[in-house]
């Protein structure tokens, strides 16, 4: 039974993993790596390591997505700048 | 590289590799199979040695505790790097509010769910300290407890706005925090030093097993991590967010 779980979570982080990088839209891959995070939170859990879970919870699926959504907002609003800079010149 | 060449050469080395994946997979051992005598003989020693009865932190914090000070000094040095890099120098051209269009800093989310992130936040404050304070006791500890800290007050951002998260991160007394608590760290370490003792000597009385106040060192150790690692994500937090509100403005 335990070992049908394994599988399972083994599984479905493959199938996760692989979404993550053929996601194109980079709004949507910040969604899908936070799902990601959760279900490696999940695997460490299942795996005996509670506390890596813990950590993993907040930094794989709060922290890392934060921070590429702001580093995506950055991108955006630089592109917006200069989009209106060369209307200018 | 054509799209089918490329497709011929991923399906050739994806061959492979699954064949050499599933001959390393057979031989992996049993499930839930354990090999490495020193877990065992770790998890025997560390209630009876330590009074600490989540056997991980006591290795983390104590046993292999040297190493742990090395790892505390990488995120030491990783938010000093951030912080060196995206630094504002006298004189760089940086956009007014008004220009970054949608990030205009205005909370748009409704009354309820601005009411319901106080709470939230509250509940993620009172499990980060007693993740912290429960490190020797419970699965968790000072790095756990640093990152849910912090996280907690990433529900001010989502509820109010960005100018309230920096209100509360802008000062200096994060970076003395930050600072403090991986100082703090090293002079647990050094103070053995004093009495003749080798770097890290657990030398504090144990206490009773199960209490929040035992297993000496190792609970000093965890809340001085978990004071460092929340300083530390607020700190790239605000880096980061100081970063798009007043960003440079590129050239040409």
């Amino acid at each position: 039974m335990m070992m049908v779980i394994g599988t399972g979570i083994l599984l479905l982080l493959a199938v996760a993993g692989a979404r993550v990088v053929t996601t194109r839209d980079t709004t949507e891959q910040v969604i899908t790596l936070g799902f990601y995070g959760l279900l490696t939170a999940l695997m460490f859990f299942f795996f005996q390591a509670p506390d890596v879970a813990l950590s993993q919870i907040t930094v794989g699926a709060v922290a890392l997505p934060l921070m590429i959504m702001l580093a995506i907002s950055r991108m955006r609003v630089r592109d917006a700048l200069k989009k209106k800079g060369q209307e200018h010149d | 590289m054509t799209e089918r060449s490329r497709k011929r050469l991923f399906a050739v080395s994806g061959t492979v590799l699954f064949g050499l994946f599933s001959y390393a997979a057979l031989n992996l051992p049993a499930w839930g199979d354990y090999r490495g005598p020193y877990g065992n003989f770790i998890s025997n020693l560390a209630v009876y040695e330590r009074h600490a009865t989540d056997t991980v932190n006591a290795i983390n914090y104590d046993y292999r505790g040297f190493d742990t000070l090395g790892e505390e000094f990488i995120l030491f040095t990783a938010v000093v790097g951030v912080m060196m890099l995206l630094r504002r120098e006298r004189g760089t051209r940086t956009k007014p509010l008004s220009q970054s269009g949608k990030l205009q800093d205005q909370p748009t989310l409704g009354v309820a769910v601005r009411a319901t992130n106080i709470p939230a936040m509250i509940l993620t404050i009172i499990f980060g300290f007693y993740i912290g304070l429960h490190g020797q006791l419970t699965p968790g500890g000072g790095f756990q407890a640093g990152v849910i800290l912090a996280s907690a007050l990433f529900f001010i951002y989502l509820a109010e706005n960005t100018d309230a998260f920096q209100r509360l991160t802008s000062h200096t007394a994060v970076e003395v925090i930050e600072s403090v608590g991986a100082g703090a760290y090293a002079l647990i370490g050094l103070a053995p030093l004093c009495f003749g003792l080798p770097l890290l000597t657990n030398a504090l009385p144990l206490g009773k097993t199960g209490d929040i106040f035992s297993s000496g060192n190792i609970a000093l150790i965890s809340a001085t991590v978990g004071v460092e690692v929340t300083a530390a994500f607020l700190l790239v937090m605000y880096t980061y967010l100081q970063e798009i509100i007043t960003g440079e403005i590129p050239d040409d």
